[in-house]
């Protein structure tokens, strides 16, 4: 699957609580989450991004709670894919079982300038920066993610074994 | 193998497993709060099963924004509630008989030894205190684990750390996570199992402990654990009847690094906003004016850590600027407090006392921060806008800190209050 979008560039240990702060916790309607998504590090964010765009952020993006809030926020917002030097444990599991491509790199977490429009190749883990005309290749992931991933998310491979 | 090798070895049939590798493990209890498990009850039903795995392994406790702050929480609880009697859950916790998740489950003998237990909740890891592997997870983990009763897990590499040394006074396992959190880094355990150990730890009541397995998610860790001994026995007994078999790692086991800290010159520590691992001898802490202490959570919520607010606050009262609000956390360390004459001291020292509930810790309810203003916590997290306001500041302490703070009305050393 090919994704393409504008870069929201953010720094390191980016936390459940900035990106979904827990006084909207109240609603978890994907779609009411996402009208709150980054505002308290960026009030920007949710005016500007559109369908597609990315996010590109340093070490331990996601640490703190283990609110699903909080990846669910930033797939209703319209994020297609976030790209980081490390992703923290809770949220990567949320982000592969509810379906929010994620991608580890380091260089592109590093090179990757804000505003940029990048194209991403998920089968592959390609990863091109169009204003830089650089590319970078993200990990693989391990098998028995790739089952989740591919059967749309945790349920549906669970809706398959049960049934 | 290591303490957490063992545990999911155990529970996904194999003879020895290695970081690295990726089970499914059968879980022995799962535990889900009224803002998680609403998202969880949502994913399970799209399943298409009409019955959990096991009534009698899923806790449901509404702790975080009960009792009910406002329309839309009270629904989330409902909805909640209406499934825990749907499914016939028996550990659902109604309020008045609800305490904080990780002080309650612990309580009430759902914990033991050598088991596994899920929550869609980070600090889930508390558990380890117990020699139980316990881990945060998301909503839609819990939902596929109470369908089928077990959850893949990638078997963590382990970080062993030796404590040495007597504590000093005043400094508490608290001082000794901040300290940890402050040398590793918040990603300084990520994905990691962390083994408590040492002659510091062996001394350490089970409180602490568990103040400790509490925060190793905030050095991003998968689990704290330590060893069983006696004091974990005395604490289990009349609270676990059934069997459990402890977990000890083996003497050859595989370390990805071992860590040593002689703790016997450590000062009570202070983390700086905006995250754990801004940590700092209390004495650093200068001219730190406060608007707020809050003492509990289910980091420092237990009957050690009231015991210490009430030592210190006992014929003093909180400062005229400050706001002090208590938190116990269930109502079993609730009674005890009252039954103790705690809850006499601090009102008498005009702090106030509320109901178990996490409240302020995660910005819900209960003593929200205005811009501008900053507290200091006995609580886990410092992030922007953790308590409130994103321009308010939070400063994590230990409880006789927070507490000899809210007397003085700035940060001190305790023995400021009580030489």
């Amino acid at each position: 699957m090919k994704l393409r979008g504008k870069v929201f560039k953010y720094g390191d240990n980016v936390d459940t609580d900035v990106i979904i702060p827990a006084r909207y916790l109240n609603n978890p309607k994907p779609e009411a989450l996402a009208q709150h998504c980054m505002e308290d590090i960026d009030k920007n964010f949710v005016k500007e991004v559109k369908k597609g765009d990315i996010i590109v952020a340093g070490k331990n993006f996601g640490s703190g709670s283990s609110r699903e809030h909080a990846p669910l926020a930033i797939k209703a917002a319209g994020i297609s894919c976030v790209i980081a030097e490390s992703f923290a444990r809770i949220f990567y599991r949320n982000a592969i079982n509810i379906g929010l491509p994620i991608l580890i790199s380091k260089e592109a977490s590093q090179n990757i300038e804000n505003g940029a429009i990048v194209e991403i190749d998920l089968s592959t883990g390609l990863i091109i920066d169009l204003n830089a005309n650089k590319e970078y290749k993200a990990e693989p992931y391990p098998e028995f993610l790739q089952e989740i991933i591919e059967a749309g998310g945790l349920i549906e491979k669970i809706k398959r074994e049960v049934s | 193998m290591t303490i957490v090798e063992k545990i999911l070895a155990l529970h996904s049939n194999k003879s020895s497993l290695r970081p690295g590798e990726l089970v499914n493990a059968k879980v022995d209890l799962i535990l889900g709060n009224d803002v998680t498990a609403p998202v969880a009850i949502k994913e399970f039903r799209k399943i298409g099963i009409s019955k959990v795995f096991d009534k009698d392994k899923v806790a449901l406790v509404p702790d975080h924004f009960t009792p009910n702050k406002d329309i839309q929480s009270a629904e989330n609880s409902l909805m909640m509630r209406n499934f825990a009697k749907e499914m016939e859950i028996t550990n659902y916790f109604e309020v008045g008989r609800v305490g904080i998740e990780h002080c309650l489950l612990p309580e009430k003998g759902l914990v033991a030894p050598g088991e596994i237990i899920i929550g869609a909740d980070s600090h889930t890891c508390t558990y380890g205190a117990l020699n139980a592997f316990a881990t945060g997870v998301g909503s839609t983990d819990i939902a596929a684990a109470m369908a089928t009763g077990y959850l893949w897990f990638r078997v963590p590499e382990t970080i062993k750390i030796i404590y040495t040394g007597k504590l000093r006074e005043w400094v508490s396992g608290k001082d000794l996570i901040l300290y940890t959190i402050g040398q590793i880094g918040v990603d300084g355990a990520l994905y990691k199992s962390i083994e408590f150990m040492g002659d510091t730890i062996k001394n350490l009541s089970i409180d602490s402990r568990m103040t400790m397995a509490n925060m190793a998610i905030e050095a991003g860790a998968k689990c704290g654990l330590f060893d069983y001994d006696e004091k974990t026995e005395e604490y289990l007994k009349n609270r676990v009847t059934r069997n459990y078999v402890p977990v000890t790692s083996d003497s050859d086991a595989v370390y990805e690094k071992i860590l040593k800290f002689d703790v016997s010159n450590l000062e009570p520590q202070v983390a700086f906003p905006h995250l754990p691992e801004n940590t700092r001898a209390v004495q650093e802490a200068k001219n730190i004016k406060i608007d707020q202490a809050v003492i509990g959570s289910c980091t420092n919520g237990r009957m050690e850590d009231l015991r210490i607010a009430a030592k210190l606050l006992k014929g003093h009262k909180v400062h005229p600027d400050v706001r002090c609000i208590i938190f116990p956390g269930t109502q079993e360390i609730y009674k005890n407090a009252l039954k103790e004459g705690l809850i006499e001291i601090f009102i008498d020292a005009g702090a106030a006392v509320s109901t178990p509930t996490c409240g302020p810790c995660l910005g819900g309810h209960m003593g929200v921060l205005a811009k501008g203003e900053r507290a200091v916590s006995t609580t886990n997290r410092n992030f922007v806008g953790r308590m409130g306001h994103p321009e308010s500041e939070v400063y994590l302490v230990n409880p006789a800190v927070a507490t000899a703070s809210a007397i003085v009305g700035y940060i001190v050393h305790p023995e400021e209050v009580l030489k």
